[in-house]
């Protein structure tokens, strides 16, 4: 089968010279769910931009399920690779939650009650259907985190591309959206410092230091080698044993 | 639609009016400006019947009198302007209350003042019986540069931000001890404004990245088709229509 997502020999520098990407390469199989663990500085973000072209003119491919990032097949792309981004008040631009899912799917031509079908059905899997006709700013934070990734999965995403998903959520929020998550089917890439987080969703684990992906492995083993963790700046908190809690289950 | 969508200016309800599409309303009012803008500004008595007209729309929407009333203060600034005009206009005068008055500024005064409080008061009623956001939808319909309906709908998505941080900015130096009195703090505020103007520069750069990330290629794709049917367009015409009929008896006398 096609890998969801095939990086490799990624490389990239700002145009201001400083280099953030020194050849990444790993590959994501459909419907798996991987945590992207890097310190502050890492090149987490850089590398997210790359997956559906926002950055290109490095060295190196992207292939999602097949088809290579670039100018030729940007819209289908930019389709097929969902990106939640951390601030959902940059993700939601539109003034009620319906228009905001409906954007991208209407930006690819879809129209009428098939538009209406694709919004309701993305608000229901995220548990915010009856939001619909609200403005986002009028919504609770983890709301609008929720409503941010039903905008991209109304796309039907290849692959689901979130960036720090907990980040100032309260413990209720943060596992309504783990909830959520664990109930999609599609490849998911998650990106985070909340190594608990990670643990709880991801089986798999990625970790960028440096510009290169340093390790790659179970998330459970990655987070119990003492040496590793301190080599890259990632750190558990205070009290927190990986090897004390059951990791995440893979998918059947 | 409109759930929690609360605006100043806006007043919800179910009136015929307010069932009216966006366009056909801001089509409306605006040949009402028109008409009542090239009436000629000695039919006092035309001036009236407008007047009674926007009563009658204002009672067909169910806008009470005084929510209106309280509305049109917003024109107070431009007032002022007129009623300086009957005393630094040119030409003939009279004595009224033992002041000098020149005839062609108390007409000038007249003027400005019927016409600007008409058309004041017409886009109140348009703003409180249409949603911003249908606002925006109307004037997307009427071919309005796209541009520019984008800048506005980012507006209103974004003002409510904005203040939001602007009052964190405020809480963060207040915090740390500091009130603006008088005018050498005003570097610190304008500091801020420089400070919030980066934020919103970048924040603004990121919501592009978004954008872009969902298919975003230069052009809002239409997610809302407002369209309006024949007998919509002519209850919507009623007003302008009855306004141009006394406007043109207004030149015939």
């Amino acid at each position: 089968m096609t890998p969801s997502l095939e990086v490799s020999g990624l490389a990239f520098a700002y145009p201001d010279g400083h280099q953030a990407l020194f050849g990444v390469d790993f590959s994501l199989a459909r419907g798996e769910r991987v945590a992207l663990l890097g310190p502050n500085g890492a090149g987490k973000t850089t590398l997210v931009l790359h997956l559906n072209g926002i950055l290109t003119g490095g060295t190196g491919t992207v292939t999602v399920a097949g088809l290579p990032v670039g100018k030729k097949h940007m819209a289908e792309i930019r389709r097929r690779v969902g990106i939640v981004f951390q601030d959902p008040d940059d993700q939601l631009f539109m003034p009620t939650v319906r228009e905001d899912v409906a954007f991208g799917p209407a930006a690819a031509g879809l129209k009428g009650p098939e538009l209406e079908e694709r919004v309701d059905r993305a608000l229901g899997r995220v548990g915010m259907a009856e939001f619909k006709d609200r403005p986002p700013h009028h919504l609770s934070f983890g709301q609008r985190r929720r409503v941010a990734v039903a905008t991209v999965l109304a796309m039907e995403p290849e692959i689901l591309v979130l960036d720090e998903p907990s980040s100032n959520l309260d413990p209720a929020s943060r596992r309504e959206l783990a909830d959520i998550l664990r109930s999609l089917d599609v490849t998911v890439l998650m990106v985070t410092h909340d190594l608990p987080y990670a643990l709880e969703l991801c089986p798999r684990s990625l970790v960028l230091s440096d510009g290169v992906i340093a390790a790659d492995g179970a998330t459970a083993e990655l987070l119990a080698d003492d040496t590793l963790m301190r080599a890259h700046r990632l750190e558990l908190p205070y009290g927190f044993d990986p090897r004390s809690v059951p990791a995440a289950p893979g998918r059947s | 639609m409109g759930t929690g969508h609360a605006h100043k200016l806006y007043r919800h309800g179910h009136s015929p009016v307010h069932a009216l599409p966006p366009h056909t309303k801001i089509a409306a009012g605006l040949a009402f400006v028109v008409v009542v803008v090239s009436t000629p500004r000695e039919a006092m008595w035309a001036f009236a019947v407008y007047a009674g007209l926007l009563a009658l729309v204002a009672h067909t929407a169910r806008v009470p009198a005084g929510f209106l009333l309280k509305r049109l203060l917003i024109e107070v600034p431009f007032v002022a302007f007129a009623v300086l005009l009957p005393f630094v206009a040119e030409g003939e005068r009279i004595d009224v209350l033992g002041l000098s008055l020149s005839v062609n500024g108390l007409w000038g005064a007249w003027n400005v003042l019927a016409k600007g409080t008409l058309g004041v008061a017409a886009s109140v009623l348009l703003a409180s019986t249409t949603e911003l956001r249908e606002l925006l939808l109307g004037l997307q319909r009427l071919r309005l540069p796209p541009l520019l309906v984008q800048i506005a709908s980012f507006m209103v998505r974004y003002g409510d931000v904005i203040t939001d941080e602007l009052r964190r900015m405020r809480i963060a130096r207040e915090s740390r001890g500091f009130e603006a009195r008088g005018v050498r703090h005003w570097g610190v505020l304008a500091k801020s404004a420089g400070a919030l103007f980066i934020r919103s520069y970048e924040r603004g750069e990121r919501v592009h990245l978004a954008m872009v990330s969902r298919g975003y290629a230069g052009s809002m794709p239409v997610i809302d088709e407002v369209t309006a049917s024949r007998a919509q367009w002519s209850y919507a015409s009623l007003l302008p229509g009855a306004a141009l009929a006394v406007c043109l008896l207004g030149w015939i006398r």
